[in-house]
């Protein structure tokens, strides 16, 4: 049963911590935590097949399609995150405005770009501004979403370039002896048999984006550490009814544990998926493997 | 009156940006008494209260919206939001940039807190928050400049002695050196900075700057600016215009 919030200064104790937690910033706060997991969620899988199609492009036999997918990762990974987040996310949204533009208001005269400002037709804005607020913060939680996947698909690419070249060139001999055209042999041989060289580079980066998300809040997206900012920092009495001082340290101590708890389970998930992947497989893992097997049948 | 009506008309011959039917106020929501969110987690302070009174004087629909400090310049040029009422004060640097109303806070003296009473603030390291005013003044005085993205944590800086002093505007500091039982002082001389703080709007957008500037002018002419600055900035002398100027 929840105290009466009415009076906070009349409280104390543990009924002024149950009232100061459930506040409506704190609610948010919670809120944002899945919203963090949502953009998890999310991303990943959008990465990965941005990474997958990257590192098809990378060894195509067709030189220019190969270019692409070489310039999309050397370029990714060379960028700093932090200018791809300011820079990319302003140009992506300017470029859909301007192409709305472009289609929506033919008749406009006037340039969009007038000095520092950048002025499209009322029809192009995107959102419109007469959206509602919610449409506007899943429209940032979207560009979000593919700026994420953009620079982590760079770095999936690179890692899974790798995994495919360490599948033994002798299996994709073999698959072709057998009369198996170049995609039958890469989709049915070598796909299957990559991810296990690819897990360890992808567990990694699985456990760097799960640590990016602070990087949503230059994106207007407020994330967990956003939250733990404005709530720990202190609060003087004018303000709210709930004064206290700089307790930064213990929301930050909370979202410490959260990330550590968060990796080590994920870390138990990636474990068991590399033993799933590893069965059967001509390397050490998968001998290591067998043989117990046999013993244990022995 | 007369002048809000003729702004109104200038806006809506200009036509084109003014046109919309939502205008978007960015914030920062981090500037106790002027921006801050309440513990629900609303938007509220001296800013929220204005802008919305200015919208209703110049019959506009708006919304505030939060941004970082940092992008909040960079969001408006772009056309995220139309306004900004974050606390920002007219300077000749950002008026290269982007448009500001009036003044509808005047222009007041940065202050220096300190822990100790004898911090020589011309040597000492000082805490402000990155790219405003105070940061590029105390960057021309001998002090050590530390930069904080938000202003909470100028002030952190100084109660953990991370920095001997914090320099920020005079209204920000004075409930926080109220709250703070003696520990934290104000030390040195007040600083003049800034031509005020006023709402910032793309170049382009003269006719919604029209409308907004009526506004102000007209509730600085009839009293009730003076009466938002007396509830949020409470004091011996809180900040206030001369009607007769006006």
């Amino acid at each position: 049963m929840l105290p009466d919030c009415s009076d906070p200064s009349a409280l104390s104790g543990l009924s002024w911590l149950a009232c100061y937690l459930t506040t409506g910033k704190h609610l948010n706060f919670y809120g944002s935590f899945g919203t963090v997991l949502l953009l998890l969620l999310v991303t990943a899988p959008v990465a990965l097949a941005l990474g997958f199609g990257g590192a098809m492009l990378a060894r195509s036999r067709v030189a220019p399609l190969s270019w692409i997918g070489r310039a999309y990762i050397a370029v990714v990974r060379g960028v700093p995150d932090i200018v791809f987040f300011l820079f990319f996310v302003i140009a992506l949204d300017q470029g859909l405005e301007y192409l709305r533009h472009r289609i929506k208001c033919p008749d406009w005269d006037g340039p969009v770009y007038r000095g520092s400002d950048f002025v499209v037709c009322d029809a192009a804005k995107l959102p419109l501004s007469n959206a509602p607020q919610w449409f506007h913060e899943a429209y940032g939680f979207a560009l979000a979403v593919l700026t994420f996947a953009i620079v982590f698909g760079a770095f999936a690419a690179s890692v899974l370039f790798g995994a495919m070249k360490a599948v033994p060139r002798a299996q994709m001999e073999t698959a072709e002896a057998y009369g198996m055209t170049h995609a039958q042999a890469f989709w049915r041989v070598l796909v299957p048999q990559m991810w296990v060289y690819a897990l360890p580079g992808l567990s990694n980066l699985w456990l760097v984006l799960v640590k990016a998300s602070p990087l949503l809040f230059l994106l207007g997206v407020e994330d967990i550490v956003y939250w733990a900012r404005d709530l720990g920092g202190s609060k003087t009495p004018q303000f709210t009814d709930y004064p206290h001082g700089d307790w930064r340290m213990w929301y930050f101590l909370f979202l410490l544990c959260f990330y550590l708890a968060f990796t080590r389970l994920s870390e138990i998930a990636l474990d068991r998926l590399m033993r799933r992947l590893t069965h059967g497989q001509a390397i050490a893992g998968g001998e290591a493997q067998r043989k117990a097997a046999l013993g244990g049948a022995a | 009156m007369t002048r809000l009506l003729l702004a109104s008309v200038l806006a809506l011959a200009a036509g084109g940006a003014f046109a919309q039917d939502v205008v978007r106020i960015g914030t920062e929501g981090a500037y106790p008494p002027y921006n801050f969110l309440d513990d629900a987690g609303n938007l509220d302070g001296f800013e929220i209260e204005l802008g919305r009174e200015i919208c209703a004087r110049a019959q506009l629909t708006c919304e505030f919206v939060q941004n970082d400090w940092d992008s909040i310049i960079p969001n408006l040029v772009s056309g995220n939001y139309d306004v900004i009422m974050a606390g920002m004060s007219i300077t000749p640097e950002r008026d290269e940039v982007i448009d500001f109303t009036q003044d509808y806070y005047p222009p007041t003296a940065s202050a220096y807190v300190a822990r100790s009473p004898d911090v020589d603030v011309t040597a000492a390291t000082v805490a402000a928050q990155s790219t405003t005013i105070q940061a590029g003044y105390i960057a021309t005085t001998g002090a050590t400049l530390v930069e904080y993205a938000t202003p909470e944590e100028t002030v952190a800086a100084v109660r953990n002695g991370e920095a001997d002093a914090v320099f920020a505007d005079y209204d920000f500091l004075v409930p926080i050196v109220e709250a703070s039982g003696g520990d934290l002082a104000f030390v040195g001389e007040g600083v003049p900075l800034g031509g005020g703080i006023g709402a910032g709007l793309r170049e382009s957008d003269a006719g919604l700057r029209d409308a907004l500037d009526g506004a102000i002018a007209a509730m600085k002419a009839d009293g009730t600016l003076n009466a938002l600055l007396g509830k949020w900035f409470p004091g011996e002398e809180p900040p206030s215009y001369d009607a007769a100027t006006q």
